[in-house]
């Protein structure tokens, strides 16, 4: 075990920046716990060698110059989920319909991590086109969950949440369009936040919901998380629906947070989300997570969003409607993979047996549900209803911050399931995003902390805090008073309990 | 497929059994600078794939910003037509899969247009007003361009592959389209021409798009159908693409009405579909027929925001709008004092722009009137061509013009120049030097061709001398034929009548 | 309401362009039916005066500036293509809407 790769990003800027230690040794050590462990846990698909060494150079050569670093996090390792493109860089979404694409341009997150002289290490394993809760629907195979291989890392972003439960990476980036960031951070006791819709550009982010889709950062510390939210955020004028304002001032919350003083804040407990499909170690975890925050001075009351019920159908007629349009563009014409192109076959031809080769049968099945709903005949009864939802949801969520400063609800129901036990059927699959998916259908911000370890299984749970849009510095705050408590009472971060993992044989 | 005379009804009778139902709807390419998404150029004849970038070529991840400039040329087209203009609107999601779209999707207007509700005032060759109703102007963007080929005549037909081009995807369009036109009888053809007519010239005094039919910046597809006499429901309805010049716009809606006329009488039924116009037969062919039902998934576009012109944009772009082409024709009217039937004639010959051009450049109203409505018309419609695309400018015919004012050229020697200058000989001077064509001017030269005339013609001389004045004509012909018309005729006669005093 | 039939999976299939084969085709007709039953829940809540939100974030008139921005070369946007020629994307032959 080696202590640059299991130091914070923010110890390891600070000693980078100070010319302790250079950000080619942290580079290569993160490098090396990939080629060490990776064949195990499988979280990245692509790992850039040369551009992670050459990035981390060039951090280096400012320090040595005595030139300012590009940001805080200058020299500083990173994994980036494969749904984002890297000009230069293989870019497959988890897909073989894209296997082997190299984009002739950069997503803004993208350049933004370069210009930040973030040094990215390469390209982490998702469902498919970000469909799914367990990273089982990726083309190019599992990833395994750090705390017990035998089970999920969650998902979509399941290869990011891994790479850092497995110390490939002091941070990583997601997305999160009904809570790809959050339950996979949860299941692997790390933390993720999905900002503010808008708040991250998604030009060049490959859309799988385009009005729910939202990138953003992910580590194993509430700081970690905000230094890299405030390098990835901010208005970009080639994303029409990016927000032109400043990104909320998390780092400066994350750091007021850790002091640990939560008097005066109020927290709401979302009634609805408890029941039948709740795991009792989530829900004692919770409980204690939230006497935590009494602990911590939050005054907490218990708060009703009756519509979040239906959140979870609204998003499964949305998401799908969406992604049958957004996939659309796969069709073998421009790039990507082209199937059939022969006897005389016609493009029709070629666009469905390229399809039907190069999608996995969850992308199939959401892209039939969403030209379905979205058909004439049924429109009205389904992608407009659900519409209509999305409303009573942001009017539930008004309500609710209109008394109190959060929400705070488990992440998502149950711990890390077992690798297969949900791949037949798609719907419990949903039910992983319970609790996550209200707040993509508002467009609220909303991350998950790790919340100890659940009693009947030994395996991470995240807690939940939801604040209102642009309000990120909230949830910030919080998590960061409840990450410090937590940590006093677990002896140590809880991160430190991920088991030692075999090294492969080399 | 070319359609036998037996497939088509007698007009007359076509017009005896049956109204026609007329919708046209018109696509414009706008002439900004950027497509209507991504900054890419919009010049027409570029290489291939050379004006794209991951946005128009619907690359994974790219997304779209709207062009401010179409939608103000949106507003403005809109205004001018007289429409109403949504206080808020969306782009939507048209959905259907075609090589030559990169997303697989069209962004565009549905159900929520940006302009709705106008009309346009057209006039027909005898001056009779029709006015067309405006049922909604939307945006939305162009497709890429294919290049089939293998085929026998590089038609999509029998192609063995294609290649496509995607510098035109995403080119900002405006769609008009009109209400039913209905009442119009036997005139259908001839209003759908005029309709286009009228809507070409107001979007081209708007300054918003090139309007070339040729080039596909202007494009008509003609929705005909037919309702027996008496009745008041409207009877299936054929789309006819492909329609590429005005000429076909009249010829594809007269074919229509007598095809469609020939089902109905045979006891058929019209289907609803897709045909196509082929120029050379005048006729128009069925498409291919699709096996699953159009269904295009319109839902509103999420990586767009919505559009919410505020009343002082739109009142700031109604400022903007220029003199009206019907406007003009009255202005026009009045400052050149011509009559209804003058004004007509230059209106029907598509010459108003050039003629006024031609006055900018320093003709007479008349004299440019007469250039272009006489004896360029001629020209262009043996060309088969339109006045414009005759390869000579408004400045050459006021040059010509002015070289007649000052007694340089004579008419015929004028039609001469202009005859030069249409066959590519250059400039109005330099046709006059190369051809030789100045005015023989030298009194010199001429007394010394009158004087021949006069010798080898003692007898008509003679008679000039006694005082037949009109004798001089033979005198005349024979100076002009000996200095091969260059001659003021004028001139010569006032010569031989002054060698005949003395 | 659903009861997705085999021929409504093929033409949904059809129009999504995904050349199912036979087992799918049941396969999906059953899934299909399962989700969509558990998503018909949707229809109960949503009133007739409840607008629909198209959009999270209440933004409105976001325009560029009708200026040029340098886009990709002709190498670079064929980079990516399964076959070219001429400059171009070459394509299998369109079945097209002319006769
Ligand atoms: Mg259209
Ligand atoms: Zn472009």
């Amino acid at each position: 075990m080696s202590d640059l790769t299991h130091s914070t990003a923010a110890e390891l800027a600070a000693k980078i920046h100070a010319g302790e230690v250079s950000s080619v040794e942290v580079t290569r050590a993160h490098l090396d716990r990939i080629g060490a462990i990776d064949e195990t846990v499988h979280a990245f698909l692509h790992v850039d060698t040369d551009g992670a060494l050459a990035a981390a150079q060039r951090v280096d050569d400012d320090v040595a110059a005595g030139r300012p670093v590009a940001s805080p996090l200058a020299g500083v390792p990173l994994a980036l989920k494969d749904v984002f493109a890297t000009e230069g860089i293989p870019t497959t979404c988890g897909s073989k319909i894209l296997e082997n694409w190299i984009p002739p341009y950069d997503s803004t997150v993208a350049r933004k991590l370069r210009d930040a002289g973030v040094v990215v290490l390469g390209k982490t394993n998702m469902d498919e086109f970000a469909m799914g809760s367990s990273t089982e629907n990726s083309a190019y195979g599992v990833t395994r969950n750090p705390w017990d291989l035998d089970r999920i890392p969650g998902g979509s972003g399941g290869g990011s949440s891994a790479s850092l439960a497995a110390f490939q990476a002091p941070l990583a980036i997601g997305t999160d369009t009904g809570g790809s960031i959050r339950q996979p951070a949860s299941v692997t006791g790390t933390v993720g936040v999905k900002p503010t819709y808008g708040g991250v550009s998604r030009y060049g982010l490959v859309a799988f919901s385009s009005s729910l889709d939202q990138g953003g950062p992910c580590a194993r510390t509430v700081l970690d998380a905000a230094l890299l939210h405030e390098v990835i955020g901010g208005h970009d004028p080639l994303d029409s629906t990016s927000i032109d304002a400043p990104v909320p001032p998390v780092v400066a919350a994350a750091r007021e947070g850790a002091a640990g003083d939560l008097r005066g804040l109020r927290v709401g407990v979302v009634r609805e989300f408890t029941g039948e499909w709740y795991q009792d170690g989530v829900i004692a975890a919770f409980d204690q997570a939230v006497e935590a925050l009494r602990g911590l001075g939050a005054e907490v009351v218990e708060v009703s969003c009756p519509h979040f019920d239906y959140a979870l159908p609204a998003y499964y007629l949305i998401a799908p409607s969406e992604c049958s349009s957004n996939l659309a563009r796969f069709d073998a014409m421009r790039y990507g993979l082209r199937v059939g192109d022969e006897n005389g076959n016609s493009a029709e031809q070629v666009m469905a047996l390229t399809r039907e080769a190069g999608f996995g049968a969850e992308v199939k099945r959401r892209v039939m549900v969403g030209t379905y709903a979205l058909s004439s005949g049924y429109y009205d009864a389904y992608y407009g209803q659900a519409q209509k939802v999305r409303t009573l949801i942001s009017r539930d969520f008004e309500r609710a911050f209109g008394d109190v400063d959060v929400l705070v609800s488990p992440t998502t129901p149950t711990t890390a399931f077992r690798i297969g036990e949900r791949v037949d059927d798609p719907v419990a699959m949903y039910r992983a995003d319970l609790c996550t998916i209200p707040a993509n259908l508002a467009g609220t911000p909303a991350m998950s902390v790790p919340a100890g370890l659940s009693d009947d299984d030994g395996l991470p749970v995240g807690l939940q805090v939801m604040a209102p849009a642009l309000q990120e510095q909230r949830m910030y705050k919080v998590a960061a008073a409840y990450e410090a408590a937590r940590d006093k009472a677990w002896g140590g971060p809880l991160i430190n309990r991920v088991p030692e993992l075999e090294v492969a044989a080399r | 497929m070319t359609a036998s005379t037996a497939d088509v009804l007698d007009y007359d009778e076509v017009l005896a059994r049956f109204d026609p139902v007329l919708g046209l709807e018109v696509h414009v390419e706008l002439s900004t600078n950027t497509k209507m998404f991504c900054g890419c150029p919009t010049a027409f004849g570029a290489e291939p794939n050379t004006q794209v970038c991951p946005v128009c070529l619907g690359l994974p991840g790219a997304l779209p910003v709207v062009n401010g400039a179409a939608v103000e040329s949106a507003i403005r087209i809109g205004l001018a037509l007289g429409c109403d203009i949504a206080e808020w609107c969306r782009f939507a999601r048209k959905n259907y899969f075609y090589p030559d779209m990169p997303k697989n999707f069209q962004t565009s207007q549905y159900d929520e247009p940006i302009a709705f509700d106008g009309k346009l005032d057209l006039e027909l060759e005898d001056g009779t007003v029709v006015e067309v109703g405006i049922e909604r102007a939307h945006m939305e963007e162009d497709t890429g361009k294919s290049l089939h080929v293998g085929g026998a005549t590089g038609r999509i037909h029998g192609a063995e592959h294609s290649l496509l081009d995607y510098n035109r995807a995403g080119v900002p369009l405006i769609e008009i389209v009109t209400k039913p036109i209905t009442g119009t009888g036997a005139r259908a053809p001839e209003v759908a021409r005029a309709y286009v007519t009228a809507l070409r010239d107001l979007l081209r005094a708007l300054g918003v798009s090139d309007v070339r039919m040729d080039q596909g910046s202007l494009r008509c597809d003609a929705n005909v159908s037919l309702m027996p006499k008496g009745t008041t429901v409207f009877g299936t309805r054929t789309e006819t693409k492909n329609v590429n010049s005005l000429r076909s716009v009249e010829r594809a809606v007269r074919y229509e009405m007598t095809r469609q006329a020939a089902v109905l009488a045979g006891g058929g039924e019209i289907l609803q579909e897709t045909r196509h116009f082929d120029e050379s037969t005048g006729s128009t062919s069925a498409g291919r027929r699709k096996e699953t039902s159009e269904d295009y998934r319109y839902f509103p576009e999420p990586d767009l925001v919505p559009i919410a012109p505020s009343a002082e944009w739109v009142e700031k772009l109604r400022a903007t709008l220029p003199e009206m082409p019907w406007q003009r024709r009255k202005r026009i009217q009045a400052d050149w004092q011509l009559s209804d039937l003058e004004l007509r004639d230059l209106v029907n010959a598509g010459a108003v722009d050039l003629v006024a051009a031609t006055v900018d450049a320093g003709a007479t109203p008349n004299e440019a009137r007469a250039w272009w409505v006489n004896y360029l018309s001629q020209e262009a419609n043996t060309r088969g061509v339109e006045l414009a695309e005759l390869p000579i400018t408004p400045a050459q015919v006021a040059r010509v013009a002015a070289m007649v004012a000052d007694g340089k050229l004579t008419n015929k020697l004028a039609r001469e120049v202009v005859d030069g200058v249409l066959a590519g000989e250059g400039e109005p001077d330099a046709v006059v030097a190369a051809r030789g064509l100045e005015v023989v001017s030298d009194d010199s030269a001429l007394y010394a061709a009158v004087d021949e005339a006069l010798a080898a013609q003692p007898d008509v001389a003679d008679k000039i001398r006694g005082g037949k004045v009109q004798a001089a004509g033979a005198i005349v012909g024979a100076v002009m034929k000996a200095t091969k018309g260059q001659a003021d005729a004028k001139r010569v006669r006032e010569l031989i009548l002054e060698r005949c005093a003395g | 309401m659903p009861n997705i039939s085999r021929e409504e999976v093929a033409h949904l299939a059809r129009l999504a362009r995904l050349a199912v084969t036979e087992d799918e085709l049941d396969k999906f007709a059953g899934q299909l039916d399962v989700i969509l039953q558990s998503v018909a829940s949707v229809g109960e809540v949503a009133a007739q005066e409840i607008p629909p939100t198209s959009h999270a974030v209440p933004l409105r008139n976001v325009f560029r500036a009708d200026e040029p921005r340098p886009g990709l070369s002709q190498q670079q946007a064929l980079a990516g293509a399964p076959a070219v020629e001429e400059g171009r994307f070459r394509v299998p032959r369109i079945l097209g809407e002319e006769a």
